[in-house]
């Protein structure tokens, strides 16, 4: 009974990667927005676009982490 | 290790690929026992030597492949270290250079079908975090003195709220070497993982097959772009670590 809680528990930490898709989806088009409206400012802001990638997408690593940890180690 | 999913002979054991082994004899692995993750890391080290030490050893004017590539790479970390730290971020330039490039190496050779991700494994990315968060710690203080301690305290931040402030910057400050390392080895496994269960689909039959196979390859043509966008987050990262170092004040 524990193992198959534990594999419900898997399937909810899920939700997380979803969540983190969303939030590098929202970084993603808003630099896009931004760059089409002044496509010459674009090129200086690609480190800043892939930090806020990096830090919206660790959170969903997380979840990935909790779901691996209930899989395979409890 | 969970027992494999007994559904008509289907097996999914994506983690398998991650275990440590040793490369010679039996017995327990020590810190100094020779694993494949030290081959690995070897063979990683060697293709970096290779590329650069004899790539750049003719020093042409104009380079031939060999030279242009270790160039390029050299020139693109190079600006990178100067457009996010600025001029006096320069000097720590080695250290970034080594870091990315033994992660995308690392990153890159363990793409390779039957090799081992060394960066995969959160002891090793842990290292690698760390080393950098007590750099980044030994610089700010040598560097600023006590003044470091003003990237805790939000001068731009009403009077009120800087005690709460203080702390979350403290959290997050101490949370960094965490999220840095398991950024890069939650990636990277994750990817890996992703390949193995989408060639264990190939089991299933001979309809499910060629799909999967075609799957297996775009997910393999998406690690490809992750393991070098994963070590370029890295690395921008401990610029953006270096320069908060070098310059704390909000």
């Amino acid at each position: 009974m524990e193992g198959e809680l534990a594999h419900i528990g898997a399937g909810l930490a899920a939700i997380g990667s979803g969540a983190a898709a969303i939030g590098v989806g929202h970084v993603a088009g808003n630099f896009l927005a931004g760059a089409l409206r002044n496509p010459s400012a674009a090129a200086g802001q690609t480190a800043t676009l892939f930090i806020g990638i990096a830090f919206a997408e660790a959170l969903g690593i997380f979840s990935f982490l909790v779901a691996l940890l209930l899989m395979f180690a409890v | 290790m969970a027992d494999p999913v007994d559904g008509g002979g289907l097996s999914f054991k994506p983690l398998d690929q991650f275990e440590v082994k040793r490369l010679f004899g039996e017995g327990p692995i020590e810190w100094y026992t020779i694993t494949n993750v030290t081959m690995w890391m070897a063979i990683a080290v060697a293709c970096i030597v290779l590329l650069l030490v004899i790539g750049t050893s003719k020093r042409a004017v104009v380079p031939n492949r060999t030279q242009s590539v270790a160039e390029t790479l050299y020139g693109f970390v190079y600006t990178m270290v100067e457009d996010v730290t600025g001029k006096d971020g320069i000097k720590y330039f080695p250290y970034i250079f080594t870091l990315f490039i033994f992660i995308l190496f690392s990153n890159f050779l363990g793409l390779l079908p039957m090799s081992f991700t060394t960066t995969s494994h959160i002891a090793v990315t842990a290292i690698l975090a760390f080393a950098v968060f007590f750099t980044v710690t030994i610089i700010g203080f040598v560097k600023n003195g006590a003044a470091f301690l003003g990237l805790f305290w939000v001068s731009s931040a009403p009077l009120a709220l800087r005690p709460i402030l203080a702390v979350i910057e403290v959290i997050s400050y101490f949370v960094r070497p965490v999220s840095h390392s398991i950024r890069l080895a939650g990636n990277l496994m994750a990817g890996h993982a992703v390949l193995k269960v989408f060639a264990g689909f190939a089991q299933v039959g001979l309809i499910i097959a060629p799909v999967a196979i075609l799957g297996v390859v775009a997910i393999y043509a998406l690690e490809v772009l992750v393991s070098a966008i994963q070590a370029y987050v890295f690395t921008i990262l401990t610029c953006v670590y270096l320069k908060d170092a070098l310059h704390p004040s909000h």
